[in-house]
């Protein structure tokens, strides 16, 4: 039984990634459990779903310390969501960040600083990326979430065949091509 | 063939299957999304109803017409529907009838944490809880045949989290149902004193066999394990408690009302104690308490938290099974929800703010205009209260003589059918002075897009006519009516307090769609001149997510901006201008006279 979390920002396209990962692990024979929550608004809030696949999955959440992996989207919700990973479990980071409101305003500082200590005195298999760098490379910003998603994948190490059939499945027909390749990408994404 | 539903989903599908035809609903987070897929399904007709009292007297309606009907609702509108919720009990059902009530323990969406499992005892219908979508499906499906053969509606009790995880569900196919033929009965239907007396003696001989039913019912079952403790679930408290307790003995209920008292003294009977677990009230323990009276030992809310929602960790470390983590404590900058960039509402609370207005708000986006910087809400308590309690204030206000405090109540659209209307005669009738601003953004925004009265579409997007607020509130008697423009700061303003100072009750309708609405545009931004900004905050005033303020300077994320122009206006130092590049002003998006939102959309 395995548990992954992938957090980020409204709008971040964090829904359609964990919708794909949750097709792909049903389609390798899972039985699986999705459960998200996000904020009131349909933008700018903090998003938060958790995966959970194995034989027999009875619980769709978890509570702290219990997380195999988290993806991260964005910087500070890695730090928001590291009461949920397990100890050592594995941390993937999005090197991006998305001020929130109180920030923006001046009314509260970003924790930039903090945030890797944070995490690295929770485990040590962290990787972060520029995934925006990545999907501007490839001329659509809107694929970060795809190439996020290829990052996750090479953890799982699950039949890869799978992730593209599943892919084409729930993305726009027109922008197919550049997700997949978005995909691949991060599949291929050496650890640093 | 299975798929990866959502409990929302399956609840749907199961209806489906079931050969449902008729379904009312007013949208409520987290029931909405049932509705949705219900109005999928070509052979179920749909409706968005004004409100949840309307829904399930429609749908009960549509079951006196031998139609197997459903109505769903989150928590609190069952409490708009209670008045006819309670009699459909003692009428009970031609056609079969679904009640889906979706709670919310730990209000991740709601202004209250209310346990829906009570309705079920006080109006004397049975209660079904699945915990998983598969059960939601399933019993769903099933609840038709219970619903007919026992002369009741079902009360089917979801949570946040059934309803919005999504797990695998076995698919079915639909089985047609013809509907039942009409036929007068007045002593069933017409709740004369005479008539109900005779129906509630039917109704308590109805629970005495669902009760019997309910030992029988395949959902409610014993999974013997260890026998030290043996543990009582219902819902998606079950779940976790499996997860928490692999190894134990559990008595898992689904048909949870009346209880199944033999499946219960059997496991009692086989348990050294008895643990309950349950979300939020102790409703099932106090129960089992009083059934089994002494004769076993049973806890439950002694060990199990009252508020919030549950999981694993939280039942291992009540039964002392793990110690509570100990996570250092970090106040992270949190991301509140907002107004979206472009929004208008913002324009209205920026203004109410100016006016030091006393504001009574109400339920939909626009109570984010309680949130700083705006800050210029003072109460929210239910659909529809912005209007009578800005009355109620204004008559104390009155009373108490002196400078005339101004109250003005601030609704949507969509809460203004669905229970504004009744407030707003209610204060012209008993000679109220209040303003009335109601927000027309032309859709029903915070359940995330649903057709409403005043946006002339039905569910499946028929069209359909299209009610006018503005003749309708005169219609009420209100003569001050001013229709306008958010975007115009500065007549908004005038307007405003201007309807504010008459000693008459006024109503400002501000109209524009919902910046969401306008999925396939791209929109230019506004910019700020780093030169000539001063730094003196007034843009960031406004809340704006797409405004923030860097190194003494506002800045403007161009991403996020619709350039709605508020900050531009606004600006002392003319620091804000239009960018040129990246498409058109959402300004300009919308014709405000001829309202071509359909042109938009193409």
């Amino acid at each position: 039984m395995k548990t992954i979390i992938i957090c980020g920002v409204g709008g971040q396209g964090i829904i359609l990634a964990s919708d794909i990962l949750s097709d792909v692990l049903m389609e390798a024979g899972f039985d699986v459990k999705k459960s998200e929550v996000h904020g009131m608004s349909q933008r700018g809030g903090d998003v938060i779903t958790t995966i959970r696949y194995g034989e027999k999955i009875y619980s769709p959440i978890v509570g702290e310390d219990s997380a195999d992996l988290i993806l991260a989207f964005e910087k500070l919700e890695a730090l928001r969501t590291l009461k949920y990973l397990r100890k050592d479990g594995t941390m993937l980071i999005n090197d991006y960040r998305w001020d929130p409101i109180p920030v923006a305003t001046g009314t509260m500082e970003y924790p930039e600083e903090e945030i890797l200590p944070k995490i690295r005195e929770k485990t040590k298999h962290i990787q972060t990326v520029d995934a925006l760098a990545k999907a501007k490379e490839l001329g659509n910003i809107k694929v970060v979430n795809l190439y996020l998603l290829g990052l996750l994948a090479k953890e799982l190490g699950l039949e890869k065949s799978l992730w593209a059939a599943m892919i084409s499945r729930r993305v726009p027909p027109k922008a197919k091509e550049v997700n997949l390749k978005a995909f691949d990408q991060g599949y291929g994404e050496v650890r640093s | 063939m299975k798929e990866l539903l959502s409990g929302n989903e399956a609840i749907a599908r199961g209806a489906w299957e079931a050969g449902l035809h008729f379904a009312a609903a007013y949208p409520g987070t987290p029931s909405t999304e049932i509705m949705e897929n219900l109005s999928r399904y070509k052979e179920v007709f749909c409706e968005w109803s004004t409100n949840e009292k309307v829904a399930l007297e429609v749908a009960l309606g549509a079951t006196f017409a031998g139609a197997r009907a459903i109505v769903s609702q989150k928590h609190v509108g069952l409490n708009v529907a209670a008045d006819p919720f309670f009699s459909a009990s003692y009428i009970g059902v031609t056609g079969g009838f679904v009640i889906v009530t979706a709670d919310d323990p730990g209000m991740h969406s709601s202004q209250n944490e209310q346990d829906n499992r009570h309705y079920a005892r006080a109006a004397r219908m049975p209660l079904m809880e699945p915990s998983d979508s598969q059960e939601a499906k399933e019993f769903t499906r099933m609840a038709y045949d219970i619903s007919e053969k026992f002369d009741t509606p079902i009360l089917m009790r979801m949570t946040t989290r059934t309803s919005h995880s999504k797990s695998l569900v076995e698919l079915g196919e639909r089985k047609e149902v013809p509907i039942v033929p009409y036929q007068k009965d007045t002593l069933k239907r017409l709740l004369l004193p005479g008539h109900a007396r005779k129906r509630h003696v039917f109704v308590e001989k109805r629970m005495e066999d669902l009760a019997e039913f309910s030992n029988t019912f395949p959902g409610n079952f014993i999974h013997w394990g260890d026998r030290e403790i043996g543990y009582i679930a219902s819902g998606i408290s079950y779940q976790y408690a499996r997860e928490a307790f692999p190894e134990a003995s559990f008595l898992k209920i689904s048909f949870s009302y009346p209880l199944p008292e033999k499946l219960i003294r059997e496991f009692a009977a086989g348990v050294k104690k008895i643990v309950v677990i349950e979300e939020n009230d102790p409703i099932m323990e106090t129960e089992i308490k009083a059934m089994l009276c002494g004769q076993a030992e049973v806890h439950g809310k002694d060990l199990i938290p009252r508020q919030g929602e549950l999981n694993p960790n939280i039942l291992r470390e009540s039964m002392g099974l793990s110690s509570k983590s100990v996570a250092p404590q970090t106040s992270l900058p949190p991301r509140p929800p907002a107004l979206c960039a472009g929004c208008p509402h913002t324009s209205v609370f920026y203004t109410l703010h100016q006016l030091k207005a006393i504001v009574t708000g109400d339920i939909g986006c626009y109570t984010l205009g309680a949130m700083a910087p705006l800050s210029s809400i003072d109460t929210t308590v239910d659909m529809g209260a912005s209007i009578s309690n800005a009355h109620g204030m204004d008559i104390t206000f009155r009373l108490l003589g002196g400078e005339r405090k101004k109250v003005v109540g601030v609704i949507g659209d969509s809460t203004f059918f669905h229970s504004g209307i009744t407030s707003l005669i209610d204060m012209v009738y008993n000679r109220g002075m209040s303003t009335v601003v109601i927000l027309d953004n032309r859709i029903t925004a915070m359940t995330g897009h649903q057709q409403n009265p005043g946006t002339g579409l039905t569910i499946k997007g028929d069209p359909t006519v299209q009610v006018d607020i503005e003749a309708l509130v005169k219609a009420c008697g209100v003569k001050d009516v001013h229709v306008v423009d958010p975007y115009d700061l500065k007549n908004l303003k005038k307007v405003i307090s201007e309807a504010m100072d008459r000693e008459e009750p006024s109503v400002v309708i501000t109209k524009r769609p919902c910046v969401l609405l306008f999925k396939k545009s791209k929109w230019t931004s506004c910019k700020v001149d780093r030169d000539l900004c001063i730094g003196c905050k007034i843009c960031v005033q406004l809340g704006c997510p797409a405004i923030s303020f860097k190194e003494k300077k506002s800045s403007i994320d161009p991403m996020l901006c619709t350039a709605c122009g508020l900050c531009a206006d606004l600006c002392p130092k003319k620091a804000i201008s239009l960018s040129q590049e990246g498409g058109r002003a959402i300004r300009e998006a919308w014709d405000f006279e001829t309202k071509s939102m359909k042109k938009e959309e193409a």
